[in-house]
């Protein structure tokens, strides 16, 4: 048994039941990283083989082609041809599928002359009866000169196959299949061959052509490398002959080992096809998917919700009798465990919300909604793949902005990302929850429709449409240089496994909390110590509020809550309030609002948090929070102050205010610069702010 | 004019209706995406439409045993041989 861990990548095309594949063999040791210096998720994971060997198991992004077409794609190039990185394979998995065989054979000759030990998973051959398919595997093995492993991903059937084939990894064939030279110019791979010594033939050709694709290279075979890439027409008329040959051989290999029933089995797929992207019941039946998740979110979410909600503010109560008294330990009680509370709250809508995304892209439904909604999105500068990231922003823009790398086109996927975060995120959500909950009366419309509902409905229509105006107008402004060139697969339909749907929600659920969670955890220690500390004033509240007269005729209690709310105004985050509220007065809010506006600058959702500290409330419970907003009173009018213009007014503020740190930093590194996440900030501030005003001017 | 008439004379992947085959002849790009060949669309290829998009676009077809959509712009670039039984 040797200690060195094997490395083991799985390459292959979308839709093939790789990562089904991964799951089965990795199951719960998954880990996902970052590759360095780019922000692709890496997912790795391992397993232990039956001689004892350890291995590490690393699920590469889809792809149709070795040459890539997108960022996550260029990972695939990047592993397989730096064979001084740490990750470099030992053996490459291809995974194929039954039906799709043909274009998945491209991926595997390339891979294959790449000259790295390569076995080719089938995968789905569950399928091959119904589909009337029959595969000559001995002979194909003989052909590819590789060894072929037939799987049921989904069934766990040829998981063990496929562990038994890593073993024997050393004995692989590594000849290349497929003779670049002979078939195009032999001439000039010669000559190619002869100037970058050390490399495969294959290997040059590729870093002759995807060369920015590559972060590797050396200065001197960058030089010889450059020296070919003078003539790009020649280059690019190879690689189309190259792509030409690949598939004449591919289909002359599959001429003798494979056949198909046409007439078996594709009744699903064009059955459901005519439903699912028909001019009418297409576009009902993809709203009526959007109602329905929007519904469940709410409905499903509310009562584990409510749970932890009871849980944290039990536990703040508790750690506060337990404890004793002390800075560190207030700190714990009335900082940490209300803010981290504040973003577990979360889990229960966002994981519903993935466990949706997951489901939709499982199936291969996601595909139709791209195909159905290409036209109208393109009329506003997007593409049909800027539905997934939009549908997503619902649950939380960072994931969302992150699903934007397979757009094509650089403007498309700059306009999405731009204008994802005006879609309603999850965070806020209880932002608005208690705002209608005070300014909307309950009650019925129609006796059906609860009005509080029907205006949280409007809140995520004016965010979506809020995102495609702005796409509009970005559309007509922005001067951005992309050739875009849009091919969506149209995959079979399939049932959704449970076992990765539950992973995938659980890994992006992980990364959303601790990502965020940070964030959110430094604020709520900043923002209690801003609060329990200030000027000379605040340190003698007791006495400056004791010794008024006008406080003389206070109960004990009424007396401890004016030192209270004297202290919040001498404390530095009160003093902060102070000086910003000449400019939110216009907008309907007092000096403390503008502390939660404050606070809640790098995430919204602290705003409820940061209100149930402003108003002296030792719980986070809603219902007392609500009651005291409820009382607070606008001294100027004597009318209360969360009234329906101010309630509004803080409801399209935080429709389209940028407060969202996690979202600024992951546009920045999609993006490359600060310029994108500044002009986010500004624009959707001034925005916010403007709107508000005139809502506020209008309803006052 | 001229491009009128030269756009009768050639039959591209856009002129089809659904369910209609054609055997490719030729993409006609300034520069041939590579990922469209590399998806399968290959000349001498048998191609069918299976299906508009409701707004006519994107096209969503079956080639050289793939399934994929592609936009009207890059349909009409894919020439299609011309059927001489529909003009006989």
């Amino acid at each position: 048994m040797s200690s060195k861990k094997l490395n083991v990548v799985l390459v292959g095309n979308p839709n093939t039941g790789k990562t089904s594949i991964f799951n089965q063999l990795t199951g719960l040791t998954q880990k996902v990283g970052n590759y360095p210096g780019i922000t692709v998720d890496k997912k790795q994971g391992s397993c232990k083989l039956s001689d004892g060997t350890d291995v590490i198991i690393t699920d590469l992004p889809g792809t149709y082609s070795i040459n890539p077409t997108s960022l996550d794609e260029s990972i695939v190039l990047e592993t397989l041809l730096n064979n001084e990185s740490k990750d470099y394979p030992d053996l490459v998995v291809v995974v194929a599928e039954v039906e799709n065989i043909k274009r998945n054979l491209l991926l595997f000759t390339q891979v294959k002359d790449l000259k790295i030990p390569a076995i080719l998973v089938v995968n789905m051959a569950d399928q091959m009866e119904r589909k009337g398919i029959s595969l000559d595997i001995p002979t194909l093995e003989q052909t590819l000169r590789t060894k072929i492993v037939l799987t049921s991903a989904r069934r766990k059937e040829g998981i063990d196959e496929i562990k038994n084939a890593i073993i024997n990894y050393k004995k692989y064939d590594t000849s290349s299949l497929f003779k670049i030279s002979e078939k195009i110019n032999q001439a000039y791979f010669d000559e190619i061959q002869a100037s970058l010594r050390g490399f495969s033939l294959y290997k040059s050709w590729l870093l002759i052509t995807q060369e920015k694709h590559v972060s590797f290279i050396s200065e001197a075979s960058k030089r010889i490398i450059d020296k070919f890439k003078i003539d790009q027409e020649k280059l690019k008329k190879y690689q189309h002959k190259e792509t030409i040959y690949r598939y004449k051989y591919i289909n002359d290999v599959l001429k003798k080992t494979y056949s198909i029933d046409r007439s078996k089995g594709n009744d699903l797929r064009s059955r459901l096809d005519k439903v699912l992207t028909h001019r009418v019941f297409g576009y009902a039946i993809f709203v009526s998917i959007l109602l329905l998740m929007f519904q469940s979110v709410f409905d499903w979410a509310s009562l584990p919700m409510d749970y932890i909600d009871l849980f944290f503010s039990n536990l703040s109560v508790w750690t506060k009798e337990m404890l004793p008294n002390g800075v560190l330990f207030d700190l714990i009680s009335e900082g940490i465990i209300p803010g981290v509370g504040g973003i577990i709250i979360f889990i229960p809508q966002i994981a519903i919300l993935f466990m949706f995304v997951a489901v939709l892209e499982e199936t291969g439904y996601m595909s139709r909604v791209v195909f159905l909604m290409d036209k109208i999105m393109r009329r506003f500068g997007m593409s049909g793949k800027s539905v997934i990231p939009l549908i997503s922003g619902t649950a939380c823009a960072i994931p969302a902005i992150m699903a934007t790398r397979n757009i094509g086109g650089w403007k498309d996927r700059l306009i999405t990302i731009l204008v994802t975060p005006f879609t309603t995120c999850s965070a806020r959500l209880p932002v608005y929850a208690i705002i209608i909950a005070l300014i909307i009366p309950e009650g019925r419309v129609l006796g059906v429709f609860s009005l509080q509902g029907l205006v949280l409905m409007a809140l995520y229509v004016l965010g979506f449409a809020s995102a495609i105006i702005s796409a509009f107008i970005l559309n007509s402004i922005l001067k951005v240089d992309s050739k875009n060139f849009f091919i969506v697969e149209m995959p079979n339909y399939k049932l959704p496994s449970v076992k990765n749907i539950l992973l995938d929600v659980l890994e992006k659920t992980k990364a959303f909390v601790l990502g965020a969670g940070k964030i959110i955890l430094a604020i709520s220690i900043v923002l209690w110590f801003l609060a329990s500390n200030g000027s000379s004033d605040f340190k003698n509240a007791e006495s400056i509020v004791a010794e008024n007269p006008v406080n003389k005729k206070y109960s004990q209690e009424e007396l401890e809550n004016a030192i209270a709310s004297y202290k919040l105004e001498s404390s530095y985050i009160g003093m902060m309030g102070k000086i910003i509220e000449p400019a939110i007065s216009p907008l309907g809010y007092d000096w403390k609002i503008g502390i939660a506006l404050i606070s809640s600058f790098a995430a919204r959702e602290v705003f409820v948090g940061t209100l149930s500290t402003i108003y002296s409330v030792g719980s986070e419970d809603e219902g007392t929070i609500k009651q005291r907003m409820a009382a607070e009173i606008n001294p100027a009018t004597g009318e209360k102050r969360f009234n329906l213009p101010a309630g509004m007014s803080l409801l399209v503020f935080y429709a389209f205010a940028l407060q969202c740190m996690g979202t600024l930093a992951i546009v920045k590194r999609e993006t490359k610069s600060w310029k994108w996440p500044m002009l986010q900030l500004f624009g959707m501030g001034l925005l916010a702010y403007v709107s508000a005003l005139i809502t506020f001017a209008i309803l006052k | 004019m001229f491009s009128k008439i030269f756009n009768i004379l050639i039959h591209t992947v856009a002129d089809l209706h659904r369910g209609e085959k054609g055997i490719i002849e030729e993409l006609s790009f300034d520069e041939i995406p590579l990922a469209l060949m590399e998806m399968g669309c290959i000349p001498g290829k048998e191609l069918t439409l299976i299906q508009f998009s409701p707004l006519k676009d994107p096209l969503y077809i079956h080639v050289n045993g793939s399934h994929f959509a592609i936009r009207r712009e890059t349909a009409e670039r894919i020439i299609l041989v011309k059927r001489l039984c529909d003009e006989l």
